[in-house]
C-alpha cells in the first residue's frame, strides 16, 4: 500500500500531462467515453486507434481546441491556460497555411506569437529547411510541408509536443526522415504525443502507447510490455501457394492473409515439423514475433485502417 | 495581457496579410483597374453631352402639372418636375441639375446665369403668354456627371473590397483549419480581428488614394472641401464597412453563405447607397432604409465635402452614424467569433 502512494505520488510528480475521466459527446456521438491517463515528462506518448475510435477528438481537448463535455486536462498540475500556450507545440492532421508566403514568411509569423522562441538556425536546422527557406509554402511536397509544419510546431522550444498523424499520406522515404526527425526531437528531452495509424511508427518512437476503440482505452503500456502481456507467441507467415494443403487437414490453426497463410503458435519447432511433414516448402517461410498490427487486431478486431 | 507582445503579434499579422494580398496579382490588379476602367467608361458615357431635354423644376400645390396652371408647362421638349418648395431644390439649379426653377405660388422664376440652358428656357418662357412670373437668379458652376460618379464608384470598390476581403477571406480561413492553427497559439481573437482591420485598412487606403489621385487629374475632378477631411471621412467609412465584413464572418464556416450574405448586402448598398444615381427620386421609404448602410453616410459625406466644400462640422451625422456602426458591428463581431467551424 505504501508502495502504491510512493509509486502514485512520483507518477504526479513527474507528470506533464494528465487526463481525468474524459467525455466528449457529440449530437448522436459519444466521442470519448470517460478516459484517464497521464503523460509522464520527457516521454513519447502514443495514442492509436481506428478512425473513429476518438483519437483526433482526445488530442483536441488535450490541446486546449476542443472543450470537453465533462471531466479536464491538466498540464502540470493547472488546468490548460496562458502558460500551456506558451509552452505547447502543434501539429494538426490537415493544416492549412496563409497563400503566397515563403517557408521564412511563416516562419517568422508563428514566432511573432510566442515570448520565448528557438533560435530561428536552429530550427531551420532541425528540420532541415534550410535548401527551401524562400520557397513559396504552397510548393512543398508533402515531406516538406510537414518538415515546415513541424518547425511551426517548434517555433517556440515547446515542453510538449502534439502530432496528430504526421506521417499520413508520405511516401516511406518521407516517413522515415520525418521519424529520425522526431527522434531527434525526443533527444532534446520534449514530450510528445503521437497519434498514429502506423504501428510500426508507434513502436519505433513511442515509449507508452494507449490503444482507443469506441471512445475508451482499452490497452495501455510499453509497446514492449504490451506484446509480452498478450502474446507468448509467434508468427509463421507463408506465400499462400506454398501451403496448398486443406486448412482443415492441418493440424494448426492457418489463418489466410492477402496473399499468405499465417499460423500462430507457441511451439515454432512443433509447427514447423508439422509443415514439413505435410510436404510444405519452407524456402519462403518467415517466422515473426507478435507485433503491434496483431495485438491491435486481437483488441479491436478490426484493421488499424479500417 | 502584455500591450508589447499584443502589439508584436498584431504587426506581425498585419504583415503578412499584406503580403498575402500584394503577391496575389490577380486579385490586386483587379482592386485597382476595376475602378479605374469603371470610372473612365462611365465619364466617356455621361460626358458626351447630347441630351435633348430641358429640365424645370416647378413648385406647386396641384398634384399635376397641366398647361392650365400656366402655358409654358405645355412646352415640348421640355421636362417638368412637380416640387413641393423650391427652397430645398435650390442646390440643384446652383448646381445645373435642373436648368430653371418656378414658384407657381409665388409667381417666381430662378434661372442660372451661367446656364446655356437656363437662358434658352428663359427666352421660351417670356415668349409664351400667361401670367408674368418674376426674374431672381442664381449663381453656381455646373457639376459634371463624372464628379458626383467618382466618389460612388470609389466608394462602392471600396465597399467590395473591405466586406469580400474581410467577410470571405476569414471564413476561408476557418474553413481550411487555418484559424484553428491560429488558436493553437496565445493570439488573441482580439488580436487577431485588429490585424485584419488594419491590414484591409492600409490596402484600402492605399489604393483609394492611388486612383483618387489618379482620377482628380485625369478628370480635373471638382474638389471644394479639404482632402485632409475627406480622408478622416474615407478612412472612419473603411472601417465601418470592414467591421460589417467582420461581423458577417464571425461564425460562418462555408463560403457559399458567406458569399450569399455578402452579396445580400452589398448588392442593395451598391443600388440604395447612391453610387450611381442620385436616392432624392426615390420614395421617402428607400431614402430611410439607405440609412441603414454605411456606404450612404460615406458616400453623403464624401460628396458634400467634394461638390459642395463641407467641412467636418458639417458633415458630423455621416461621421457619427458611421462612427456607431462601427462600434456596433466591431462588438458583434468580436462576441460571434469563434476560430473552429465546429
Amino acid at each position: 500500500m505504501l508502495l502504491s502512494r510512493g509509486c502514485k505520488k512520483l507518477n504526479a510528480m513527474s507528470a506533464i500531462l494528465e487526463v481525468r475521466n474524459l467525455i466528449k459527446h457529440y449530437p448522436n456521438v459519444q466521442a470519448v467515453n470517460g478516459i484517464s491517463f497521464t503523460v509522464g515528462k520527457g516521454m513519447c506518448f502514443g495514442l492509436l486507434g481506428p478512425n473513429g475510435a476518438g483519437k483526433t477528438t482526445t488530442v483536441e481537448i488535450m490541446e486546449g481546441i476542443l472543450p470537453p463535455t465533462s471531466g479536464e486536462v491538466l498540464y502540470k498540475g493547472e488546468p490548460l491556460g496562458r502558460r500551456f500556450q506558451e509552452e505547447a507545440g502543434i501539429q494538426f492532421q490537415n493544416t492549412a497555411l496563409q497563400d503566397y508566403l515563403t517557408v521564412a514568411n511563416q516562419l517568422n509569423l508563428f514566432a511573432s506569437f510566442y515570448q520565448k522562441t528557438m533560435p530561428m538556425d536552429e530550427l531551420i536546422e532541425v528540420c532541415a529547411l534550410q535548401p527551401l527557406l524562400e520557397r513559396d509554402s504552397a510548393m512543398l511536397s508533402g515531406g516538406q510541408r510537414q518538415r515546415l509544419l513541424l518547425a511551426i510546431a517548434l517555433v517556440n522550444d515547446p515542453q510538449v509536443l502534439f502530432l496528430d498523424e504526421p506521417t499520413t499520406g508520405l511516401d516511406p522515404q518521407a516517413r522515415r526522415n520525418f521519424w529520425e526527425l522526431v527522434e531527434r526531437i525526443k533527444a532534446r528531452g520534449k514530450t510528445v504525443i503521437l497519434t498514429t495509424h502506423y504501428m510500426e511508427e508507434a513502436y519505433r518512437l513511442c515509449d507508452e502507447i494507449a490503444i482507443m476503440d469506441h471512445g475508451k482505452v482499452i490497452a495501455r503500456g510499453s509497446p514492449g510490455h504490451l506484446l509480452t502481456e498478450h502474446f507468448n507467441d509467434s508468427v509463421i507467415e507463408l506465400p499462400a501457394e506454398d501451403f496448398r494443403l486443406d486448412a482443415e487437414q492441418f493440424p494448426l490453426k492457418v489463418l489466410s492473409k492477402r496473399g499468405a497463410v499465417e499460423i500462430v503458435t507457441d511451439d515454432v519447432e512443433a509447427a514447423v515439423s508439422a509443415l514439413l511433414k505435410h510436404g510444405v516448402s519452407l524456402s519462403r517461410m518467415v517466422v515473426r514475433p507478435r507485433t503491434l498490427e496483431d495485438l491491435f487486431l486481437e483488441l479491436t478486431g478490426k484493421e488499424l485502417r479500417g | 495581457m502584455n500591450p508589447g507582445a499584443s502589439l508584436r503579434r498584431i504587426v506581425a499579422l498585419t504583415k503578412v496579410r499584406n503580403l498575402e494580398f500584394l503577391r496575389d496579382r490577380s486579385s490586386l490588379g483587379w482592386n485597382i483597374v476595376l475602378p479605374i476602367l469603371l470610372v473612365l467608361g462611365l465619364s466617356l458615357l455621361f460626358s458626351g453631352g447630347g441630351k435633348p431635354l430641358y429640365k424645370v423644376a416647378v413648385a406647386t400645390q396641384a398634384q399635376v402639372l397641366t398647361a392650365e396652371l400656366h402655358p409654358f408647362l405645355d412646352t415640348r421638349y421640355v421636362d417638368f418636375i412637380r416640387i413641393d418648395s423650391a427652397d430645398a431644390y435650390m442646390d440643384k439649379l446652383i448646381h445645373h441639375k435642373v436648368d430653371m426653377m418656378i414658384d407657381l405660388q409665388s409667381g417666381q422664376y430662378w434661372v442660372n446665369e451661367s446656364s446655356p440652358k437656363g437662358y434658352t428656357l428663359e427666352r421660351m418662357l417670356v415668349g409664351t403668354q400667361g401670367p408674368a412670373l418674376q426674374r431672381s437668379v442664381v449663381d453656381g458652376e455646373e457639376i459634371r456627371y463624372v464628379d458626383w460618379l467618382v466618389p460612388g464608384i470609389l466608394g462602392m470598390n471600396m465597399m467590395f473590397s473591405c466586406l469580400f476581403g474581410v467577410g470571405y477571406v476569414i471564413v476561408r480561413y476557418r474553413k481550411n483549419g487555418y484559424l484553428k492553427r491560429l488558436n493553437a497559439t496565445p493570439l488573441t481573437a482580439f488580436e487577431f480581428i485588429c490585424a485584419q482591420v488594419l491590414s484591409r485598412l492600409l490596402l484600402i487606403i492605399g489604393i483609394t488614394v492611388v486612383i483618387f489621385g489618379g482620377t482628380v487629374w485625369l478628370l480635373d475632378l471638382r474638389m471644394q472641401g479639404s482632402y485632409l477631411d475627406l480622408f478622416i471621412l474615407t478612412l472612419v467609412g473603411a472601417v465601418a464597412m470592414i467591421a460589417l465584413g467582420l461581423s458577417v464572418s464571425a461564425r460562418v464556416t462555408s463560403e457559399e453563405l458567406a458569399g450569399g450574405l455578402l452579396n445580400v448586402l452589398s448588392w442593395p448598398m451598391m443600388f440604395l447607397s447612391g453610387v450611381w444615381f442620385s436616392l432624392e427620386g426615390m420614395s421617402p421609404l428607400l431614402q430611410r432604409a439607405a440609412d441603414i448602410f454605411p456606404l450612404t453616410h460615406l458616400l453623403n459625406g464624401a460628396r458634400a465635402i467634394m461638390l459642395d466644400g463641407a467641412g467636418l462640422g458639417d458633415v458630423l451625422y455621416p461621421l457619427v452614424a458611421l462612427l456607431v456602426m462601427t462600434l456596433v458591428f466591431m462588438l458583434l463581431g468580436a462576441t460571434w467569433f469563434k476560430w473552429t467551424s465546429e
